[in-house]
């Protein structure tokens, strides 16, 4: 199950949910809950009161992205039930950004699966984050570790294409 | 050819000062690559960031693409740089 939206999700709701579509299959139940972190910790800006992170996205293909994701995943590691929950627009220090959530016979998959789907998601679905405070603005940038780590699952196809 | 929709995203948008093109393309215009030289031959802050081609990801109807695939036939073409969601 995708969704990309707008406003804050409750993550314990979410896996509640997913839960209880496991039909009592499920062993396991592993969820990740990516957060804005204070990126002007160690900075002249930090402390500034407006400090915000701003999700950009690309309305059609992020949803696109993240079924083809989770479609991977399904195909690799036959869990009973994930669920992807992507927020976009502009969040403060200590917000919930992105929640993945993986229930499975055993936790070898559902762990692997979550892995899967974050290393996946955080190389092609497409999202951009702009941090600002004070009068400072930067876009992030890719970083190698995180395309490393989507290769090292050396999917015979990448989820996304191309 | 029918009238096509170009996106622009990100640092690639504020470079450009917008977020979408609607063109109408040539017939010699083929490939993603033909096409970012043709925007460039429009527009000089296009130039400036098309020339250098690697730090650019792109999309055709939504779907990746690399800078050889065909615009024939396409409705959205989206130029972005490497995402950065998760």
């Amino acid at each position: 199950m995708i969704r990309v939206q707008q406003e804050p999700f409750d993550a314990a709701a979410e896996t509640a949910r997913l839960r209880s579509k496991d039909r009592g299959r499920s062993g396991a139940v592993v969820t990740f809950t990516g957060l804005v972190r204070d990126f002007t910790a160690h900075t002249d800006d930090h402390g500034s009161t407006t400090t915000t992170m701003t999700l950009e996205h690309y309305p059609g293909m992020t949803e696109a992205a993240l079924e083809q994701i989770e479609a991977a995943a399904q195909a690799r590691f036959k869990p009973d039930a994930m669920t992807i929950i992507h927020r976009f627009g502009t969040l403060g220090i200590g917000e919930e950004i992105v929640y993945v959530g993986v229930a499975a016979r055993h936790r070898a998959e559902a762990f692997a699966a979550a892995m899967f789907l974050v290393d996946w998601l955080k190389t092609r679905a497409p999202f951009w984050k702009l941090e600002q405070a004070g009068n400072q603005r930067h876009w992030v940038n890719s970083q190698d570790r995180d395309i490393t780590a989507a290769a090292q699952w050396e999917t015979i196809a990448d989820p996304v294409g191309a | 050819m029918p009238e096509l929709r170009v996106l622009y995203f990100a640092s690639l948008r504020e470079r450009l000062g917008r977020h979408e093109d609607h063109v109408t393309l040539p017939d010699d215009v083929v490939s993603i690559r033909d096409l970012a030289v043709w925007l460039g031959q429009r527009d000089t802050a296009a130039a400036a960031a098309f020339a250098d081609p690697s730090q650019w990801h792109v999309a055709i109807d939504q779907t990746y693409s690399d800078w050889d695939g065909s615009v024939c036939g396409a409705r959205e073409i989206a130029f972005f740089p490497p995402v950065t969601g998760g």
